[in-house]
């Protein structure tokens, strides 16, 4: 969900990635071992631009005496590409999406987390350990969730939304001052959780119904929007937008009239989580690594500076009371997250929805 | 037959047609070989396989990908990328010409700042540019604004996030890739031809017509393949200026990599994309060859 912003560049880094690495078989899952000397392991992290304390690096070699490389990506589909190409990605831990979690594991390429090296797991809430991608966390740790709504400027609409209908079928004051995700999955997430469906749908039937209420919905928006739609409600060029929940957060920083609300149809429940990959030479490293970030103060940070609600009980509760206040959406309950649906992985359906995306946009 | 070599030197004629040369070639082949020819094989082959489900290819032959372009969903994409991408063509004629032909008649010292001028937007990045228009086409933009202000409009004119908005941001993008080819065509014709033309009783237009005009043809061309090509392929300002509701090819290119994980299809997309542009360049220099050195048979007639 995170960092759909300047995806433009990754294009031309699959050029690259893809004459990359051809050798090396990966190792499979071996004992770890509890004494292992880590300081002699050392580590490569890749993870979202600015999705982690810039210091990271230097604070966790200073806890922990790994050194440590962290690499970033722009996009889930970004580093997909590098663990997928074969052979060794030379990344020992990845931040991914919960279905992409998913994906990486039905492809053989995680390995299993060693729980007696992640003691700081008991830190998360209980619900954060049965989500539906990976019930138990066996092979992905949760590190930030949230959901799907509507942003909206409560001084400029003459009634607050409460349905996925307000943004489908705007009301006057509204219409074509509308944004919805263009990306496949969210973009299709509306009309699925109004007509009744799953945002999981593998039922060509269930796009062809979503893909004639976008076709009606079009008209009336003013674009398709991933990464600046809370600039738009900033300065009043749209006044609902369909936005991620932590994202909706940069509006609400800069103008206090902006709120979210999740539509009573219900929405997703995404994850973004830390996987080991099975390649990683440095697997006790990897799992300290996790246990760190899993620490209250090290989550917390992401609570209070990114202003995404994090899985960590612990963290949630060191969270300064201001931020809370002045963000209501970091206060949706791990119950209330967990009554949306877990998006998972629709595998070879996939690109059905991506199909269902490019109709709806280049519809004329 | 040459019995003397052309070469200040004297070295005679074989020893340019050996392996002397060789060494100095190398650095540039091995860059093209590289960066051109073996992206080119890898999008050619992946064209034929089957998709990876998390990205990459499965190497099973196929040729659905190419079948599946038949779709008149991509078909109209790429339909109306050749519109877009010939609208802006044809704009950028409109006012690239005159711009050149007002620059190439400037005193020397005006000419250079107005070609300065011309490349300056080059040295800021081009989507910090494309934001600029952002802020000045939307509704709360800075054009709106002052329409309002002076009374012309009373509701906001909707610029932004249409189909001309595509079409602004590209011919601004690509404009000066019009001007410079047709500035270097302009500037190195002979002055002594419009001279002679108009002593004679020519007309400015006139001259215009029979000389300046035709012999500018091979550096419009070259200006029109210029903004063409990349006008048709880019995918940043139909997303950000169009607000993802128009999808050119590009677009649907870096979709199938990015978001779809279909390496075979986008292959197949670029594949296409990459035939049409490269037979459009070679109709390019046809014509230019064409106007330069005369039609092919008069020139095998006046050899005989």
């Amino acid at each position: 969900m995170r960092h759909k912003a300047l995806t433009l560049l990754a294009a031309t880094a699959l050029a690259s990635l893809t004459l990359s690495s051809c050798a090396s078989g990966g190792t499979d899952d071996v004992a770890l071992d509890p004494n292992a000397d880590l300081t002699k392991q050392s580590l490569v992290v890749s993870i979202w631009a600015d999705y982690s304390p810039a210091d990271l690096a230097e604070t966790f070699e200073a806890a922990t005496g790994i050194p440590i490389t962290i690499v970033n990506h722009a996009t889930n589909e970004d580093v997909m590409g590098k663990l997928t190409a074969g052979g060794d990605s030379g990344i020992d831990v990845a931040f991914v999406s919960g279905q992409y979690a998913q994906a990486l594991h039905e492809a053989g390429l995680t390995a299993n987390l060693d729980k007696s090296l992640i003691p700081n797991e008991s830190n998360l809430y209980d619900e954060a350990t049965k989500l539906a991608y990976d019930p138990g966390n066996e092979y992905s740790m949760p590190y930030a969730w949230g959901t799907t709504g509507l942003c909206y400027r409560s001084d400029l609409l003459s009634e607050e939304p409460t349905s996925w209908n307000d943004l489908l079928t705007p009301a006057p004051d509204a219409t074509g001052k509308t944004t919805m995700l263009a990306t496949e999955r969210w973009m299709a997430l509306p009309a699925l959780k109004q007509l009744g469906m799953s945002v999981n749908t593998t039922n060509p039937d269930d796009l062809a119904a979503v893909k004639e209420q976008l076709l009606k919905t079009k008209p009336t928006l003013l674009a398709f929007d991933d990464t600046t739609f809370y600039t738009k409600l900033v300065s009043g060029e749209a006044s609902l937008t369909q936005a991620w929940d932590g994202w909706c957060n940069y509006g609400i920083a800069e103008d206090p009239n902006i709120k979210f609300v999740v539509p009573t149809e219900g929405s997703d429940l995404w994850t973004d989580t830390m996987t080991v990959l099975k390649t990683s030479k440095n697997k006790e490293a990897a799992m300290a690594f996790i246990n760190y970030i899993l620490e209250a103060d090290v989550q917390s940070w992401v609570a209070e500076n990114i202003l995404y609600k994090v899985p960590n009980e612990a963290a949630m509760k060191a969270v300064d009371p201001a931020i809370l206040a002045a963000y209501p959406n970091l206060n949706m309950t791990p119950a209330e997250l967990l009554k949306q649906e877990v998006i998972v992985d629709v595998g070879e359906f996939s690109p059905e929805f991506t199909k269902l995306a490019t109709e709806v946009m280049a519809a004329g | 037959m040459a019995k003397k070599s052309p070469t200040p030197g004297g070295a005679p004629l074989g020893a340019r047609r050996g392996w002397a040369g060789l060494p100095f070639l190398t650095p540039g082949t091995l860059v093209l070989a590289l960066f051109v020819f073996v992206p080119l094989v890898l999008v050619t082959t992946y064209a034929f396989f089957k998709r990876g489900r998390f990205g990459g290819v499965v190497y099973t032959f196929t040729l659905d990908n190419f079948a599946r372009l038949a779709d008149p969903l991509y078909l109209n994409v790429i339909a109306t990328s050749i519109g877009t991408a010939l609208i802006v063509t044809v704009l950028a004629v409109a006012l690239g010409y005159p711009t050149a032909l007002v620059i190439v008649r400037l005193p020397p010292k005006w000419r250079t700042l107005a070609l300065v001028a011309v490349l300056l937007p080059f040295w800021t990045n081009f989507l910090i540019r494309t934001y600029a228009w952002i802020l000045l086409l939307n509704n709360a933009g800075w054009i709106n604004q002052g329409l309002q202000a002076v009374g012309i409009i009373d509701e906001p004119l909707k610029m932004l996030y249409t189909q001309p908005a595509v079409i602004i941001g590209l011919l601004y993008m690509y404009l000066p890739l019009m001007v410079l080819p047709l500035y270097a065509s302009l500037s190195s014709q002979d002055a002594q031809l419009t001279e002679a033309a108009t002593n004679l009783g020519s007309s400015p237009f006139r001259v215009f017509r029979t000389i300046t005009l035709p012999l500018s043809v091979p550096g419009l061309l070259t200006g029109c393949v210029f903004v063409f090509v990349p006008a048709m392929s880019n995918f940043v300002i139909p997303e950000l200026l169009g607000g993802g509701k128009t999808v050119l090819i590009g677009n649907l290119i870096r979709d199938q990599f990015l978001k779809a994980r279909d390496w075979p299809f986008g292959a197949a997309l670029a594949l296409v994309l990459t035939i049409l542009l490269v037979a459009l360049i070679f109709a390019q220099q046809t014509a230019s060859r064409r106007v330069t050195e005369g039609p092919r048979e008069r020139k095998v007639k006046r050899n005989a």
